[in-house]
């Protein structure tokens, strides 16, 4: 009974209707490519080659599953208790930003210890700036899908301002990065592919917001305070303090998918380390109903169009915004697929 | 020195203020009736690349704000359909409507990123333009900026004096009542989601055809997540929408005004102004706010 009410009511032939959605929304896309004159068919061939054509392909999808997860339970762990966090991308930005300062100011750090000094300070970035929201709400009732969205972008320009100003490298010209790493603060890469250590995180993030939430007294607590603040209220739950605290490790996780591009991918801060991952976790922790073990799931299959979707745009000489048709239309059929009209 | 600068400082943001203010009147009409349009920044985007599109094709300015315009409302109806008729979750319907405005905006508005448009050009009103201060602030914006403020007081009047209004308002408060009453609902939804995706594509249009005279990928920057916020500062009132609307044009405004005068503060810290001041009015203002929200709206503001 428990793990059926912690799966949210997840309907397990929704598997089956994301695939038909999934068909509806490819080809609706493949018509709109038509009327632009593009052929749909090498498109979709780009796609599916770029995404799960060799085992590069399908590293570089896991290389996007890993922000795409933990973006994901950045808006699944305040789901829980009835919070709505839009802020992913801010709160990515901020925990990229927080990992930076330290790994650009310990540089004599060794790699055992830099790593979790990295982990501690992107979540801790990410934490900080939903904490903002989280605090927002308990102590001034201000809604924290607004301020978290309204946050996206001032998280985005301070990163912006830092590599723009104070962290730029002397030696980049024009170029607005930072120093790049050292190597103690690059995390750790898997069999010679771009996957690395954050793939750990990720999963070890899902498997521990399960585990907590379906396991623990937390847990139990979260699912009243979700279910019914006021019940929750009324036998003695901080209720506020909840809301704060999944705030914030929403935005830990996030933070670290921040992290995670920085010390990873690209090896210094620099701006556009996110190409809206923040959002895309949103919507991939929504399609899994707020599941976190869905949401893996949910994150793979966007993470396969956004990389196909890569590909298809170069191939077919696209801009690389045109892929977010293709998920919008994909959210639209699955959200079509809804039928909990209220009556009137 | 001093007095140019607030004068160019208010002058801005009476014209910086327009977009938003469209997009908020709009995001007021759809949530009186109960329904959340987070969608409504992607609204705002196809009618400044749509507007833009026919601009430069047509060179036909009036032709470009209407395209622009019904534009706005057509994708709005997007999310009318999955939110009234398919009962779907409205914070992710409104972020799915970005996501597909943002990339078929930068799909079909790439070949015009570097166009230039004729588009809206100041029209100084007769005789009060030559007002000294006032003249300058209020008098000598582009035809669109004064249709915005007059829009004020005639979505108040729409909503608090007229019988559809009194309908849209029972709506968003509980729509068992006008249901019970005899009327249809979702009529009543379906229209005021779609002249709020229409206030948003005008908003939009303005952006791109008097404001920039340019069309850039993503160019609304937030404007549409503004302008729910401001929505929720004014109380979901047109008159007080307008209040808000000016101290985000008035953020625009001083930001680009120091950036002109050379400030030495970085102009991406300039830039957060306009969204932490969001986030500060907010707060200032946020003790009667939860009396006046339509309670329609309670769902889409909590977890789903």
């Amino acid at each position: 009974m428990a793990a059926s009410s912690l799966l949210g009511g997840f309907d397990w032939r929704a598997p089956l209707g994301v695939g038909r959605s999934l068909l509806l929304a490819f080809a609706t896309f493949a018509l709109l490519l038509l009327l632009l004159g593009k052929n749909p068919l090498s498109a979709y061939a780009a796609i599916f080659s770029g995404a799960l054509g060799s085992g590069y392909s399908i590293g570089e999808v896991l290389v996007k599953l890993i922000p795409f997860v933990l973006c994901a339970l950045a808006a699944t762990v305040p789901a829980r208790v009835g919070l709505v966090n839009v802020g992913g991308e801010g709160q990515l930005y901020m925990g990229a930003w927080l990992a930076s300062f330290a790994a650009l100011n310990l540089t004599s750090l060794p790699a055992w210890l830099m790593i979790p000094v990295l982990i501690v300070t992107g979540f801790a970035g990410g934490a900080g700036w939903a904490g903002i929201c989280g605090f927002l709400r308990v102590k001034a009732g201000l809604n924290e899908t607004i301020s978290s969205l309204l946050l996206n972008y001032v998280g985005t320009l301070v990163v912006d301002h830092f590599v723009h100003g104070p962290w730029k490298q002397q030696s980049a010209q024009g170029w607005p990065f930072t120093a790049p790493f050292v190597d103690a603060a690059r995390l750790p890469t898997f069999l010679g592919s771009r996957v690395h250590l954050g793939i750990v995180l990720a999963l070890g993030g899902v498997a521990l917001t399960y585990f907590v939430l379906r396991w623990t007294r937390w847990g139990f607590e979260v699912r009243i305070v979700g279910g019914n603040p006021e019940a929750a209220r009324r036998s003695g739950i901080p209720v506020g303090r909840y809301l704060l605290v999944a705030m914030a490790i929403g935005g830990g996780m996030a933070g670290l998918a921040g992290m995670c591009e920085v010390s990873a991918i690209q090896g210094r801060l620099r701006p556009g380390i996110s190409n809206g991952y923040g959002y895309i976790g949103f919507l991939a922790s929504w399609l899994a109903n707020h599941n976190p073990l869905w949401t893996v799931a949910t994150s793979a299959l966007l993470a396969i169009i956004v990389v196909g979707g890569d590909v298809m745009q170069v191939n077919v000489n696209l801009p690389s915004a045109s892929i977010d048709i293709l998920t919008g239309l994909l959210l639209f059929f699955i959200l079509g697929r809804s039928r909990k009209v209220v009556a009137a | 020195m001093a007095l140019a600068f607030v004068l160019a400082v208010l002058t801005g943001a009476v014209r910086s203020a327009v977009s938003v203010l469209f997009a908020t009147l709009g995001e007021v009409i759809a949530e009186r009736a109960g329904v959340l349009n987070l969608g409504v920044e992607g609204c705002m985007l196809v009618g400044a690349c749509g507007g833009f599109i026919v601009g430069v094709e047509t060179d036909n300015t009036l032709l470009a704000i209407v395209v622009g315009t019904l534009l706005g409302g057509v994708v709005s109806l997007i999310h009318a359909y999955l939110t009234i008729s398919r009962g779907a979750n409205q914070v992710a319907s409104g972020l799915a409507l970005l996501f597909f405005c943002l990339g078929l905006t930068a799909l079909i508005g790439a070949p015009y990123v570097s166009k230039n448009v004729t588009g809206l050009n100041p029209v100084p009103v007769p005789l009060l333009s030559e007002l000294p201060y006032l003249g300058p602030i209020l008098f000598r914006h582009d035809l669109l900026s004064y249709a915005a403020y007059l829009l004020c007081p005639v979505v108040w009047f729409v909503l608090f004096r007229t019988r559809w209004g009194l309908i849209v308002r029972a709506v968003g408060e509980d729509a068992r009542v006008p249901f019970a009453a005899g009327w249809k609902v979702r009529p009543v939804q379906y229209a005021a989601v779609f002249i709020g995706g229409l206030l948003g594509g005008l908003g939009g249009a303005h952006l791109s055809l008097a404001y920039t005279h340019s069309w850039v990928e993503g160019m609304t920057n937030g404007r549409g997540f503004i302008a729910v916020a401001l929505v929720i500062f004014s109380t979901w009132h047109p008159i007080r929408a307008l209040g808000g609307a000016l101290v985000f044009g008035g953020a625009i405004a001083l930001q680009l005004q120091l950036q002109g005068l050379g400030v030495p503060v970085s102009p991406f810290v300039l830039n957060m102004a306009p969204y932490i001041l969001t986030i500060v009015v907010l707060l200032l203002t946020s003790r009667n706010r939860r009396f006046s929200m339509p309670q329609g709206l309670r769902l889409s503001f909590q977890g789903s």
